[in-house]
Formats: structure tokens, sequence, C-alpha cells
């Protein structure tokens, strides 16, 4: 069977579009467009919230509200939208069942991100918070300039939770008739061909370890040396993903 | 469609209705679901021990599991799903394939917390033990352990919850839990909109995860009276 499933992938024809079949880059730049715009929405959502939470110390509850989504079914909330919203399209386009989607995937990428900005932010040192309201920097000056550095690698280690999380449920849209890496799945789920929903597996499992790989460099270079203590290589590095389990709680879907 | 879609009304609030009238087979989703969701956290839990007991004490072993049991979590689920019956022999949809692939979270899950939580066990508590004559394995389960337990009942709250959500992906791969329940909603939803199967499965989905996170904070109190009788 791995055989089948090595032959499957390295078949170039399985690559490029054909008369007849959708290829693996296709779908791929479908599956990250999926991922990138859910991404984009989340962001621009949960990080203000995030920062504005965790300087103000107000509407905690947001956070544990925004928790508390988790415990929804990816899947069932998925259907449940599909189905109230693709009706309203009509014709051959797909805008009916990428609404839902992206809704979803907005949804299960904000909790991550909005509770590890609250909490890199509440958790900086009030004595270094003190010391710059101190020097004369104003509330704005002390978000952006002081907490927002400072709270960077839990920041960080959100959002490469909530990548990670968007990837694996994109590959679950495919459920619905749209593109996508899942795509490979689950049509090789429903013509019993077993070597292409393998390949499918393995190609979602490489993306999402690629993706963490290019964030996790991305991190390493933004995130300042003077927080990560990277002076020399001797100094061990504590991993951001280990932060990541204690306040992502990751729920994998 | 007949059988199934014999609800006098299609709308969402309609659901109990809905399980009334198959009470016998959502009960029985239902209860797999349960299952799947419980069992594999326990057999993680009971790998995750020893594993994190020796992340633990021989420290240099702690990056080595921790990076490979992070790099198993970052595999997506329904990729893991498909990728456990070639990789272990197995026939494809094997029905092991999805417990199988739990514990594999569960573990990776819970490793870290074990070690972590071991860690959090005071040194001073740890001397004093082996000072009142506990041999190491005694001491691990009398005293480490149950200090650890807050720590790890932590971890187990995050992996029940989100494997309630992963069986139901398991369940779009044609596996019999509550994530049927969307399925067939969505293939009664041609041509006109019929909600209740879908919204019984997410209404199910959240009672299963409340009622199991408050199972293991339950536990977790029962398993350490001692912090109930100190303040803190």
């Amino acid at each position: 069977m791995i055989a089948d499933v090595v032959t499957w992938l390295t078949d170039s024809s399985h690559w490029t579009d054909t008369k007849f079949d959708t290829g693996i880059w296709t779908q791929l730049l479908a599956h990250l467009k999926f991922v990138g715009i859910a991404l984009a929405i989340a962001l621009l959502i949960a990080l203000p919230l995030g920062l504005f939470i965790g300087h103000t110390r107000r509407w905690g509850w947001l956070v544990a509200g925004a928790n508390a989504l988790r415990a929804l079914p990816t899947v069932g909330v998925l259907v449940l939208l599909t189905v109230i919203i693709s009706p309203h399209f009509q014709g051959r386009t797909d805008t009916g069942f990428l609404i839902p989607t992206e809704i979803v995937l907005v949804l299960l990428a904000v909790p991550p991100i909005l509770s590890n900005t609250y909490a890199g932010v509440q958790n900086v040192e009030p004595g270094i918070r003190d010391a710059a309201f101190g020097m004369g920097m104003t509330g704005p000056q002390v978000l952006l300039r002081v907490e927002f550095p400072i709270s960077l690698p839990l920041i960080f280690s959100g959002v490469r939770s909530a990548t990670l999380q968007l990837i694996a449920t994109a590959t679950v849209a495919s459920y619905l008739p749209l593109g996508g890496l899942g795509r490979f799945i689950y049509d090789g789920l429903a013509q019993q061909d077993y070597p292409q929903m393998i390949g499918g597996g393995v190609l979602v499992a490489a993306l999402a370890l690629l993706t963490d790989l290019v964030l996790a460099t991305i991190q390493r270079y933004v995130v300042s040396r003077g927080i990560t203590r990277r002076f020399s290589s001797k100094q061990a590095v504590p991993d951001s993903r280990i932060a990541a389990v204690h306040e992502t709680d990751g729920a994998h879907a | 469609m007949t059988v199934l879609a014999d609800s006098t009304s299609s709308s969402p609030l309609h659901f109990a209705q809905y399980f009334l009238d198959h009470s016998s087979e959502d009960l029985r989703l239902l209860w797999s679901h349960t299952w799947l969701s419980v069992v594999p956290v326990v057999i993680g839990l009971l790998i995750a021990l020893p594993l994190g007991w020796t992340a633990r004490r021989y420290r240099w072993t702690y990056p080595p599991i921790i990076s490979i049991t992070g790099l198993l979590y970052t595999i997506p689920s329904i990729a893991l799903f498909v990728m456990v019956p070639p990789l272990l022999g197995l026939d494809t949809l094997d029905p092991l394939q999805v417990p199988i692939a739990l514990t594999v979270y569960s573990v990776a899950l819970l490793v870290r917390v074990v070690a972590d939580g071991l860690a959090s066990v005071p040194e001073d508590t740890v001397q004093a033990a082996t000072a009142l004559g506990f041999r190491p394995v005694e001491r691990f389960f009398k005293v480490e352990l149950p200090i650890a337990v807050p720590v790890i009942a932590a971890g187990l709250r995050v992996a029940v919850v989100s494997n309630v959500s992963i069986v139901a992906v398991a369940g779009t791969i044609g596996l019999s839990n509550l994530g049927q329940l969307f399925t067939q909603g969505f293939q009664l939803s041609t041509p006109d909109a019929y909600y209740p199967p879908i919204v019984l499965g997410i209404v199910l989905c959240v009672l299963l995860a409340v009622v199991l996170d408050l199972a293991v904070v339950g536990l977790n109190r029962l398993l350490t009276p001692w912090r109930r009788a100190v303040p803190s």
C-alpha cells in the first residue's frame, strides 16, 4: 500500500490539471487560499481585541466566551451554516459553500490568537510596565512598544496553533463540494481509490509541518533576542510550542 | 427520506422531536461517540505517564520526546486517520484506525503535561518524602503523581474536549458516531434545508464535551482533597 501511495504521489499527471481532474498544485493553492483568508480576518479581529483586553484588563469575559466556542463540533457548525447559507446562492459559483467555510475557519482561528494575545500582554511584568509609564510613555506607546514586543512569543504560538487548526479544518471543508487538498481524501474514499486518499493525507500532513516550520522561522527573526534570551547558542531557548498547549489547548478538527 | 424525515417540522427547534423519533439510533451514535472520546485519552494517559516520567527523570530525553510528540500533534486529524492503516499495516478503513489516531494525539498532548506536572512538584517535598523512607517507585505513586494531578487534569480536559470534536470529523469518513447526524442532515437538506439532525448533533456534541469536562474536574477534586483543606 505504501508503494501505491508513493506511486500516486510521484505521478506527475496528478500534480497538474488534466481535462478530467484538478491537479495537486491547484488544490494546494485553493487550500492555502481558504487558510490565508481566514487567518487574515481572524488576525484583524483577535489581535487588536486581545491587545486591548490585555492592556485595559476590561472585557475579560470575551476571552472566556471565545474559548467556550471550542467545544462546538466544527463539522456540525460547517454543515449547519452551509444548509442555511448555500440555498441563497444559485448557479455555478461555489460562494454558497465558501462563505460558511470561511465563517467556520474564522470562528476556529480567533480563540487561540485572542487568548494568547491577551495572556501575553497581561503577563508582562508589572515592573516593566510601570517603568515604561515612569519614563513618560503614553498608554498606546506602552502597549505597542513594550507590551506587544514582550508578548510576541506567546502571540506567535497562538497564531501557529490557529494556522495548524485552519489547515486541518480546511481539509474537512472538502466534505462540501469545494476544492482544497481534502478533495483527494474524500474523493479517494468515495471512489475507493485508497492510494489517492492516503496520498491526500500525506500532502495535508506535509503542508501542516512545512507551514509550522516557516512560521517558526519567521518567529525566530521577528521576536527580539532580548526576549527570547537567544544570545549564545549554549543557552536553552524554551520551545514556543511549550507555551502553546498551556495557553491555547489546541482543538484539532 | 420518508423514514428519516418523518418529523412534522423541519424547524431547527424540532431537534428534540427528532431525537425522540430516532432515540435508539441516536443513543447508539452518542454511546459510540462517548467511547471514542474517552478510551483513547485513558490509554493515551497510560502511555504518557512512563514517557513523561522518563522526560523528567532523564533531562536529556526531554527535548527529543517533546519535539517528536509536538510534531505528531501538528498533523491534522483527518490526515492522521487515513495515514494510520498503511503505516501500521492494517486494512484501509480498519475500525481501529480512528482510536489509534486519537490515542496518538492524546499521548502527544499528555506527555508534555505529565512531564510539566511532575516538574511542578516542589523539590523540598520530594526530598522530605525520600527522608521519610519512601522508595523511588513508592514516592512516585504516593507523592509526586498525586501532587501533579491538577496539572495533568488540566491537560486531560483539553484532550477530552478536543477529542469530542475530532471524533465528529471521523464521522465524515463513515464512522458511526454523532458526526453521522451531520452527514444525514446534509443529505436530507436537498432541496430544502432540514435542520433537526444537524442541530441535534451539535447539541449532543456540546453536551458530551461539557459532561466529560466536568467529569475530569470532579475527578481532579476527588483525587486532591488536600487542596480544599487549605485555602490558597
